[in-house]
């Protein structure tokens, strides 16, 4: 099923705990206070957070239709999930070109340098079924929704 | 009804997005896709990556043969295209005719070999970057006479740079000369391309510029010597011709296609006979800038491949037009550069400027009547892709131009219509 993370901006109060869950829920113990505990590398969010000032507002993937990232890549190392509609990763692909970089409008792909791998990348928490960010969000300002813009509740 | 025949030349990224935009609406259809090169997929930039031996052959594919397998897709390799007869709707291969319904040329570019002086002597030593069998060549010539102390690139351009990158990677000493005044001349400006030619010096490579390859010197056949326009002499065991690509028309030359440099195609990518379609370095179409030409660009072989599908297989999507765009990373410095970046007439656009020689950071954005028209971003790249989107949508960034270059430039910082429309995405209202 195609679903999409709705972000209303209006809710947002930054308290950047979407962040932290999505850390937790990427990490090898899921355990949020074990999270960088025996997860090398260090799981990164998939989320893109900007404040300014008291404007807060936490942005990932949109799954794009036609994902430019997904056109763009030089490996086939982004590539869409048929069944979900997901834009996913394989990190073993990854050659760090920057090709997705340069084209996602969103700029919400983070890089490791050190590394040459797309660092993180939202994968709407495929593994769990259900984002840990809107799950946690305590101000509904990400929410789920299906292709018809109808919200899924977990 | 009778299934639909159609016909793929060419099994680089347009030849293999056909497949995918046909597949998006025919199911059933025969897909038949020939490629004259022996290997059954490999994605072209990665050739750097093996010659600099951090990709392994097995490691050069964008799609595996699953790929090709759950798509139904029969695939010739080894298959010249020799022929097409567009009366009858049949291809002439080395292997046999095919009859079509819909055809696809994805026959991609060629390298421009100049005419230098003494070079139709050179048996050996010189060398293209194009193809996975060239760099093969290439390889096997490095690591067989241990003796190549020098390798010299005529072309600073992107495949100059990364068949740079590629030999760096193993450490052989350069000398890069290109005519222009500087590197990436395409999409770099002087500062750029003088902070990476720092860096290139530090590593064993020099780069000569505004200068060309007159004479070429070698003895029973084994190169030796070239000699630049300026009468400066360069010994070289290895020479690599990168100046250039063309469309590769071999196939249709002299038929009813029509073509300029390249192929012409029109938005739904078909040339002006109605069942044969076109995409990637072979074509020419109308982009960004409302003219026609060929831009040899990946993403551009990818949208217009996939387009080309969907339209031969009965669908409608048009093809929008894009710019010259290149992210390359050369002795550890990301660097994406995209469109106009060097105007000439400078009164007429405003520069932002924003540089840091010890962090070898460095962005650059130009605007025209308050609309991006191009850009430079050394290092720190990783949102260099929102005031790529701000340029492709024509987004006017009068009130927010102080922000674009700051360190912490974001979404936040876009007119709030603009963020809302590429945050929503297709079909949800926010
Ligand atoms: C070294 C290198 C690095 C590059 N790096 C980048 C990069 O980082 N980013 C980027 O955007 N672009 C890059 N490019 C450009 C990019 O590779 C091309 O734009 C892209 O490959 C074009 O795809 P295509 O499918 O149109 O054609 P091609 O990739 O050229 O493929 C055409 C295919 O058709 C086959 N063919 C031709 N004629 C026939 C025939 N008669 N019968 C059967 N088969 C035939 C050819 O053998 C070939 O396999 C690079 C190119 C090179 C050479
Ligand atoms: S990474 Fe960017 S371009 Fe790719 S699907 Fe996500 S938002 Fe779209
Ligand atoms: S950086 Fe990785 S994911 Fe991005 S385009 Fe390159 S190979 Fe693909």
């Amino acid at each position: 099923m195609v679903r999409r993370i709705l972000i209303r901006e209006e809710y947002c109060m930054g308290c950047r705990l979407c962040e932290i869950f999505c850390i937790t829920e990427h990490s090898k113990t899921k355990d949020i206070i074990k999270t960088f505990k025996g997860s090398e590398p260090k799981p990164i969010s998939g989320i893109y957070f900007e404040e300014i000032d008291y404007i807060s507002f936490a942005i990932q993937c949109r799954h794009c239709e036609d994902a430019p990232c997904v056109e763009s890549c030089l490996t086939g190392a982004m590539y869409r999930d048929e069944k979900t509609g997901a834009v996913l990763h394989k990190k073993e692909k990854c050659i760090g070109c920057w090709m997705c970089v340069m084209v996602c409008p969103l700029g919400v792909i983070k890089i490791d340098l050190e590394n040459k791998k797309v660092a993180s990348k939202c994968d709407l928490c495929i593994e769990s079924g259900f984002p840990a960010c809107v799950k946690n969000c305590p101000n509904e300002a990400i929410i789920l929704v299906n292709e018809k813009g109808e919200r899924i509740e977990e | 009804m009778k299934n639909k025949r159609y016909i793929i030349v060419g099994n680089s990224i347009a030849g293999v997005s056909c497949i995918e935009g046909i597949r998006k609406i025919d199911k059933n259809g025969e897909i038949c896709v020939f490629s004259d090169e022996e290997y059954f997929n490999y994605s072209r930039p990665l050739i750097s990556y093996y010659l600099a031996g951090s990709l392994k052959e097995n490691q050069l594919n964008f799609k595996d043969k699953q790929f090709y397998k759950s798509n139904k897709v029969k695939l010739f390799l080894n298959t010249k295209c020799e022929k097409i007869d567009f009366k009858r709707k049949i291809l002439y291969t080395k292997s046999g005719n095919f009859e079509f319904d819909y055809l696809f040329l994805g026959t991609g570019g060629k390298p421009i070999i100049p005419k230098i002086k003494g070079i139709e002597n050179v048996k050996e030593g010189i060398f293209t970057f194009m193809k996975l069998k060239d760099v093969k060549k290439l390889k096997k010539y490095i690591e067989k006479e241990k003796k190549v102390k020098n390798v010299t690139i005529l072309g600073g351009g992107l495949i100059g740079l990364k068949c740079a990158e590629g030999l760096l990677g193993r450490n052989i000493p350069l000398v890069i000369v290109e005519l222009a005044d500087r590197l990436l001349p395409n999409t770099f400006d002087f500062i750029a391309s003088e902070i990476i030619e720092n860096k290139l010096k530090e590593k064993n490579c020099e780069i000569i510029k505004k200068n060309t390859i007159e004479k070429i010197i070698s003895k029973d056949g084994i190169l030796k010597e070239v000699i630049l326009k300026d009468g400066k002499k360069i010994k070289t065991d290895i020479l690599i011709i990168a100046v250039g690509v063309y469309p590769n028309t071999e196939l249709i030359e002299g038929t009813e296609i029509e073509k300029n440099k390249g192929i012409i195609v029109d938005e739904f990518m078909r040339t002006n006979i109605n069942f044969v379609f076109a995409g990637g370095d072979v074509c020419e179409s109308k982009e960004f800038d409302n003219n026609r030409s060929v831009i040899a660009i990946w993403p551009r072989a990818s949208r217009q491949g996939k387009i080309a599908g969907i339209n031969m297989a009965g669908g409608e999507k048009k093809y929008e037009g894009m710019f010259l765009m290149n992210s390359v990373e050369l002795i550890g410095i990301p660097t994406i550069s995209f469109g106009i970046t060097n105007p000439e007439n400078e009164k007429e656009y405003e520069i932002l400027k924003k540089i840091d020689y010890e962090k070898k950071i460095y962005k650059k954005i130009v605007i025209k009547e308050n609309k991006i028209v191009g850009g430079i971003f050394l290092r720190d790249i990783e949102r260099a892709g929102i005031i790529i989107g701000l340029t492709k949508n024509k987004v006017d960034v009068q009130v927010i131009k102080k922000s674009l270059i700051n360190d912490k430039f974001g979404l936040l910082y876009l007119p709030e219509n603009y963020r809302k429309h590429i945050v929503k995405g297709e079909g949800i209202e926010v």
